[in-house]
């Protein structure tokens, strides 16, 4: 075995870029492994488990980019570094040549003197400064980063509503802003039923399926998770409310959360209640109660069709399952009992184990429902259980699953060969930002699981919900094709899927005590709607962006003709932390 | 706040500058604290005995020029002695290309910046081959000395008072509209200088051959201007140092050994880490090998917001750099991000005359990572061998981040 290692002295590359890049070397013939990392300590220490730790990757300190390669031979090792910068270059490129990448926001306002809203995503601890950047240089916040603390997301989000600013995140997976995806986004018709949502995959789901049956939406506003906790209290759910009931072109809102803290419920359901327009609110693992003009949804696809009939008075029909649970059933070897979910969307799982309560009772989850029902994602499942595979556990160090499906694969494989286990349920998310040929790895891991079940005297049932338009880059139909013949039943939506999962182990007798969705009992309490003048002006038209973090990012943007100058971060002071509060003291 | 608010006036300082080429005087004679056994030197302090060879060159070449020395060795000794002193050229007002040294009889350029009332100098630049800005002290190296003592120095002194003074600021917007970027391309400054002088040498009663061989001067140097737009930088420069709270940067020199930057709000102070060799493009025969660490107080064009920092004005010299015309414009786009204002007087065609990027902030240097770029020539690393090529080089970081924990003590006092 050879190990070799190139050393970039003071080179910082975004850690997506750096993955896409590892993933592309590590397939080459004759590779073992592969790694390229900023030389922490802590990366250093990844190199030496995976065997990847040369004298010089040793050497190398946290300015610098490590390239290591392990391979059978000097030829396919120099090779494949020689693939690693060369595909790095490109990366750093991808512009037509000629366009300057400005360092700081201020060079890039300079650029794009129009610049409406700046899609961040640098890692976490660095992700506030530059936020605040943003907001005082008067600009919306499209804020992707996670692990960023709540005392800054509190000080941001005051900060941005005294300036009238919308700040979507931290945490925010996706919004539809002006007709125009951010981050994970889907490529749906205009129309008028607005969104906010504190839930990346659930204004996914809700978009597409609105699209689906024939609606359109007018703006998809994401809020970040921990907005709807008891700490944040839904500041930004709120103002994006206030702004949709403002927007002219909006007829119809949509609500999605997990299920907020009650007393934030309590504000954001009363809050509702002015809206103007009807509201159809849906949180997700329980049930709105309808009142007034607040329509409660059970699921996102409920929510989608309610809110397609709100709008435009009549909806297209979803398409008749196809698959025979019963059937499916009888199939099953008699030990096979269990059911294992391997999300990457995490609102989906969250919907996933919500329904599956009412057929099978408990489901063990790493992102669970009901804290009880939490388990290590990282040890081996038993009985039923539904993974968030991109929960942090799984995301220390490598890309998102709607990026990168290795993860899912060696789990799948790994599932499979559980002779309990009878059904696996996943979804496949589609969109701007995503895997560009989800299908193109999962088809055939699908087909040799079932294979090797069948050759075990088991059969394995599975179960995907594919999340998407006609209109996403990825092609949806040869997507669905091609995972049909893999032998997967394909559902059009997630609660289709997971109902599908239920009915099978119900035909295999599991049976649940439990309500697959509580109603959420609050009353809702008198709020005044924000002023939100300048976030209408903001959804007004297509936004132009300054992109600061994944290239990704940027990418998406230029595919739908936005306008967008890609900042060319590096951590402040090379992130060292004594030059960081010397410059903080200098600066405040 | 008060960090901002300093900076803003020691940017307004440097944007107000108006300096005049008025004269060519003797160093003795014009430039505060000269005396005969001074002698003053590119970059921060040094001692003799961490001097490289082409400044020790340089230091014997002036020894001798100014007879403090019969010979080379008796030079050494003196150098190495003590009776003689050394200071940093900008701690007399004074910046000198390369090596720098300036001795107290030599002629030097007198420029006078007329908003503040303050002056500084440079000497005349030799021209090419071996000079003593190299390290060269042979006896031909000064024989050329002696003929700009005595016949091209008093001449462009004339001419330039019978002009009443030449008005930089305005050549070096000049310039940068003709491909020139003030540092490493002086080619069209030259020229603009050569033809204002021209017609005033004519009448100042030189004999023909003397008045040929100035003419011939000017004809044969493209780096004729380069000292007195130097002079002129270090002119507008010197009354933005010194404002209290200031992160401005108002000088950044080398001296083959250290590269040292003064920052406005931090009082006479040198923060100096060791000089990086230039990387560049060499003179047949010659190689990165042969490279001396960086040297000169040239780079005060970039402290004021030309040479490297308008590379975007001249496309012809980006091979020197290995690059393309784009990365010219990249070179200037860059400097925008680390400086507080930018130059009206000094647009930038190319850029839609956008003002040359002016005031360089540490902090901001500190906090992007982005170090002053710097267009230098390159000397051989021995004595007298001269210029081996030029290039592209960038201030040692921890310069600056020394600078900065300064700042941070001062701001807590």
């Amino acid at each position: 075995m050879i190990v070799r290692s190139a050393v970039k002295r003071s080179t910082y590359v975004d850690s997506v870029t750096l993955m896409l890049v590892q993933k592309e070397v590590r397939q080459q013939p004759g590779v073992t492994e592969a790694g390229l990392v900023v030389a922490t300590d802590a990366n250093r220490t990844l190199l030496r488990d995976a065997g990847l730790l040369s004298p010089e990757a040793e050497a190398a300190g946290p300015d610098d980019l490590v390239i290591s390669v392990s391979g059978t031979s000097d030829n396919v090792v120099a090779a494949a570094l020689a693939l690693a910068e060369q595909l790095l270059t490109q990366r750093r490129h991808p512009t037509a040549a000629g366009e300057y990448r400005p360092r700081t926001i201020a060079a890039a306002r300079r650029m794009l003197p129009d610049a409406t809203i700046a899609a961040i995503s640098v890692p976490g601890r660095f992700a506030a400064a530059v936020a605040r950047d943003v907001l005082q240089e008067g600009l919306h916040v499209f804020l992707f980063s996670d692990n960023v603390p709540l005392e800054d997301e509190l000080a941001l989000k005051r900060m941005a509503a005294e300036r009238g600013r919308l700040l979507m995140g931290p945490d925010c997976g996706t919004a539809l802003v002006g007709g125009v995806g951010l981050g994970f986004a889907n490529k749906v018709r205009r129309g008028s039923v607005g969104i906010v949502a504190a839930a990346g995959t659930g204004l996914q789901e809700v978009s597409t399926l609105i699209h689906r049956f024939g609606g359109g939406v007018s703006q998809g506003i994401g809020t970040g998770g921990r907005d709807v906790s008891q700490a944040v209290g839904g500041m930004t759910m709120l103002q994006g409310l206030a702004a949709l009931a403002a927007d002219p072109e909006t007829t119809v809102l949509v609500l999605v959360a997990k299920p907020p803290h009650p007393g934030v419920a309590a504000r954001i359901l009363g809050a509702a209640q002015r809206a103007g327009k009807p509201v159809v609110a849906c949180f997700v693992g329980s049930r709105v109660a309808s009142r007034g003009r607040v329509v409660g949804a059970g699921t996102l696809e409920d929510a989608a069709l309610t809110a397609v009939r709100l709008a435009v008075g009549r909806t297209g029909e979803p398409p008749p399952s196809l698959a025979l649970p019963a059937q499916e059933a009888a199939r099953l070897a008699p030990g096979q009992r269990n059911l294992r979910g391997l999300y990457s969307g995490g609102t989906l799982c969250a919907e996933a184990q919500g329904l599956l309560r009412g057929y099978v009772g408990h489901v063990r989850s790493n992102a669970p429902l009901d804290p009880a029902d939490a388990t290590d994602g990282l040890a081996p499942s038993s009985g039923h259980t539904v993974l968030d595979l991109g929960g942090e556990e799984f995301t220390q160090g490598r890309l998102h699953p709607m990026i990168d499906p290795t993860l899912r694969l060696q789990r799948l494989a790994q599932e499979a060969e559980d002779p309990e286990v009878g059904v696996v349920l996943l979804d496949v998310v589609l969109g701007f930002g995503a895997d560009r040929d989800p299908a193109q790895t999962l088809a055939p891991a699908i087909a040799q699981a079932r294979q090797q079940a069948l050759a075990a005297g088991r059969y394995l049932c599975v179960i995907g919900a594919l999340c998407g338009t006609e209109e996403d880059p990825q092609e949806y139909r040869d997507q669905q094709e091609m995972l049909v013949a893999a032998g997967m039943l394909v559902e059009s939506s997630n609660a289709r899927a997971a109902r599908l999962a239920g009915r099978i182990l119900a035909g295999r007798g599991a049976k649940s005590e439990e309500r697959a969705s509580p109603l959420l009992e609050v009353t809702p309490q008198d709020v005044d709607l924000p002023d939100a003048a300048e976030v209408v002006r903001l959804l007004h038209a297509p936004p132009q962006v300054i992109n600061v973090g994944l290239e990704l990012f940027a990418e998406s943007l230029r595919e739908q003709r936005i306008p967008v100058v890609d900042l060319d971060w590096r951590p402040p002071a090379g992130g060292k932390k004594h030059l960081l509060e010397l410059l903080n003291k200098l600066e405040a | 706040m008060a960090i901002d608010h300093a900076n803003q006036e020691a940017a307004a300082r440097i944007l107000e500058g108006q300096p005049i080429l008025t004269d060519v005087a003797p160093a003795a004679d014009v430039i505060p604290g000269m005396e005969r056994t001074l002698i003053l030197h590119a970059g921060p302090p040094i001692t003799w005995e961490r001097m490289s060879g082409p400044l020790r060159g340089a230091v014997i070449g002036g020894l001798l020029y100014e007879g403090l020395a019969r010979d080379e060795r008796e030079a050494a000794q003196r150098a190495a002695s003590g009776t003689v002193r050394f200071a940093p050229c900008h701690e007399h007002a004074t910046v000198g290309p390369m090596a720098g040294i300036t001795t107290a009889s030599m002629p030097v350029y007198v420029v006078e910046n007329r908003r503040f009332g303050n002056r500084a100098y440079s000497t005349l630049n030799e021209g090419y081959g071996k000079v003593l800005r190299y390290g060269a002290y042979s006896s031909d190296v000064l024989d050329r000395l002696r003929w700009i003592n005595d016949v091209l120095g008093p001449a462009v002194g004339e001419a330039l008072r019978l002009l009443g003074g030449i008005d930089m600021k305005s050549l070096i917007a000049q310039q940068l509209t003709m491909g020139d970027e003030g540092h490493n391309r002086n080619k069209a400054g030259s020229a603009l200088m050569a033809r204002m002088l021209a017609p005033a040498l004519a009448e100042t009663g030189l004999d023909r051959p003397n008045l040929g061989r100035v003419l011939r001067y000017f004809a044969e140097t493209d780096l004729a201007v380069l000292n007195p737009v130097m002079a002129a930088c270090k002119a507008i420069l010197d009354p933005a140092h010194g404002i209290a709270g200031s992160t401005l940067v108002t000088a950044m020199a080398r001296n083959g050994t250290d590269f040292g930057i003064r920052v406005s709000g931090l009082g006479n102070r040198w923060f100096v880490a060791p000089a990086e060799i230039p990387v560049g493009l060499f003179f047949p025969g010659f190689s990165q090998e042969d490279a001396n660490p960086d040297i000169g107080d040239s780079t005060i064009t970039e402290t004021a917001g030309i040479g490297a920092f308008a590379m975007a004005a001249a496309p012809a010299i980006v091979q020197f750099v290995g690059g393309t015309p784009q990365m010219a414009l990249e070179a200037t786009q860059e400097m925008y991000e680390i400086t507080v204002a930018e130059n009206p007087a000094w647009g930038i065609p190319v850029l839609g005359f956008r003002g040359t990027p002016t005031g360089i902030d540490i902090r901001k240097v500190v906090k992007t990572g982005i170090t002053p770029r710097v267009n230098t020539g390159i000397a051989h690393k021995q004595a007298g061998l001269g210029q081996v090529g030029a290039g592209l080089v960038r201030p040692p970081m921890a310069c600056f981040e020394a600078a900065l924990e300064a700042a941070a003590e001062a701001l807590a006092s």
